[in-house]
């Protein structure tokens, strides 16, 4: 293997852009302002309304998504079935959709006019335009992002280990219990880390199929979206705190993603 | 100028050069496939101009005309940020007077009217006039404060008594960021009711239906529209605010609902 040579220099300046073009929003979201001003930024009520919203519906689509998510991702994974690659891609959809694609095929299935409209209408579930409706969009959005890699995670169990648990006399739903899950830890909170992170950015399909109103559908990116126009500086505080939580999500998922290879 | 004339010769060099120069060449300024050598000039316009500028948009030969549309709030926005269109126009005299003030746009020319209506979906019987909307269970969309369609439907709910007005706020489930969101909204029968343009019925094509609002409830609606300073193509930009004022621009507009300017 041979170090340097010119190859070797164009990679290294290569990524020296990229990581300078990657960083260079984030140095003008925080330099453009003094701190003094970003902290009165989130002072304002609506700000924190945002924030609060954004921080209860994320925190619920994760719920939904990991308890449905984990044993759809355990049947995925330890199962061979025909169609299970179909079922796969189906689940990773929303990956590359594009969220007002999402937004729109929400209202298309759930909106008074949807397939199922007059289905939730009758049982008396409205969704658009509520705060259900913002958790129902953070939730498709995001789903694929904690079963990915919980589907990894248990894909790369030993299956000997999976064997015992079984000749020991442990049924399906204990061996996925006491033994699936606690050696998958690491994977699905990496997982669960990216598919809040996700459902925290969401714009898209949250504005077309939930809307935005202050303290029932305005998470803080519609926030920050309506602020650009009126109170750029509020906007960039709003932008700071997500920036902040997508720290710490990546941190979450390197640390966790860490354990699990030492876990294997 | 940017001209696209030299953008085939890049095809005799390598494969992997060619990609980097036909990308370099489209970040650096694309221009639009048809335009025949003339200059490309970009108008930032107001969502609600979509019918007269996009739809069917009138002739203009002096340059190849693009427009990009989204809330006038956020265009004016995008322009204090150091956004350069050669041509802002706004659904609202404010904004264009507004950055004329601070030195970023040229001195603004109204060049249509609007009217602020009460819009439901076709077919919904639940809204018939604008009593109705303070009624319990009643949803609505609304502009955001700050784009001129919520401002101007602010205007009409303040002229209202307080406890009608503040039955109808109640009622409000969506502030949207521009009026194509309160016209998609009430489309997809998503709320009973929003306040839209008249244009914007009519851009429907029979989705929505317009309540027209009583005289004295009525704002003035006046379009205005400027040329930004510092843009790229002053002479066409100006061209283009004489065409919208002219026969061309206004047929156009007239075809799409808008009244002729003040």
């Amino acid at each position: 293997m041979t170090r340097g040579g010119p190859f070797a220099l164009a990679c290294g300046l290569l990524l020296a852009l990229t990581a300078a073009f990657l960083l260079l929003p984030l140095i003008g979201i925080l330099t453009n302002v003094p701190p003094g001003e970003l902290i009165d930024g989130l002072r304002d009520p609506s700000a924190r309304d945002a924030l609060r919203l954004s921080l209860e519906t994320s925190t619920a689509a994760l719920l939904l998504i990991v308890v449905c998510g984990t044993p759809a991702a355990w049947l995925l994974a330890t199962r061979r079935f025909p169609g299970r690659g179909l079922l796969i891609t189906v689940i990773e959809l929303p990956l590359v959709l594009p969220p007002a694609v999402a937004g729109i095929g929400l209202l298309a299935a759930l909106g008074p006019h949807g397939l199922l409209g007059s289905a939730l209408d009758d049982a008396g579930l409205r969704l658009v335009l509520q705060t259900a409706g913002v958790v129902v969009a953070l939730t498709f959005v995001a789903s694929p992002f904690y079963i990915r890699q919980a589907i990894a995670g248990f894909e790369a169990l030993d299956p000997q280990l999976l064997a015992a648990s079984r000749t020991l006399g442990a049924g399906e739903a204990r061996t996925f219990l006491r033994v699936g899950v606690p050696l998958t830890r690491h994977a699905l909170a990496a997982g669960a880390a990216l598919a809040w992170g996700r459902a925290l950015g969401e714009f898209g399909a949250t504005l077309l199929f939930a809307g935005s109103l202050r303290g029932v559908t305005q998470t803080a990116p519609l926030a920050i979206y309506e602020r650009f126009s009126t109170s750029f500086t509020g906007a960039l505080s709003l932008s700071v705190v997500l920036i902040a939580a997508s720290v710490a999500v990546l941190a979450t998922t390197r640390l966790a993603t860490r354990s699990a290879d030492a876990d294997a | 100028m940017h001209r696209c004339d030299s953008v085939p010769a890049v095809f005799t060099v390598r494969p992997a050069v060619a990609v980097v120069a036909i990308t370099a060449s489209a970040v650096l300024g694309a221009c639009g496939g048809s335009s025949g050598g003339a200059p490309p000039l970009d108008v930032a316009a107001a969502t609600s101009l979509k019918p007269a500028l996009v739809d069917h948009p009138p002739a203009f030969s002096a340059a190849h005309v693009r427009v990009a549309l989204a809330g006038s709030d956020q265009l004016a926005a995008q322009i204090r940020a150091g956004g350069r269109p050669d041509v802002f126009a706004a659904a609202n005299a404010k904004l264009p007077e507004a950055l004329f003030a601070e030195g970023l746009v040229a001195r603004p020319v109204a060049f249509a009217r609007n009217e602020l209506v009460l819009a439901v979906p076709t077919g919904s019987t639940r809204v018939r006039t604008l009593a109705d909307l303070a009624a319990g269970g009643v949803t609505i969309a609304i502009g955001a404060s700050g784009v001129p369609v919520g401002s101007y439907t602010a205007k009409v709910l303040d002229r209202l008594a307080p406890a009608q007005r503040a039955a109808i706020r109640r009622n409000v489930r969506s502030e949207e960021p521009d009026v194509a969101g309160v016209v998609g909204k009430l489309a997809q029968g998503a709320v009973d009711a929003g306040f839209v343009y008249r244009t914007d019925v009519r851009a429907a094509s029979g989705r929505i239906r317009a309540i027209t609002l009583p005289t004295a409830l009525q704002p003035q609606v006046v379009y205005e529209a400027a040329v930004v300073r510092g843009g790229d193509n002053p002479r066409q930009a100006a061209a283009y605010l004489a065409m919208l004022r002219g026969a061309a621009g206004q047929s156009a507009l007239r075809r799409a609902g808008f009244l002729p300017p003040p």
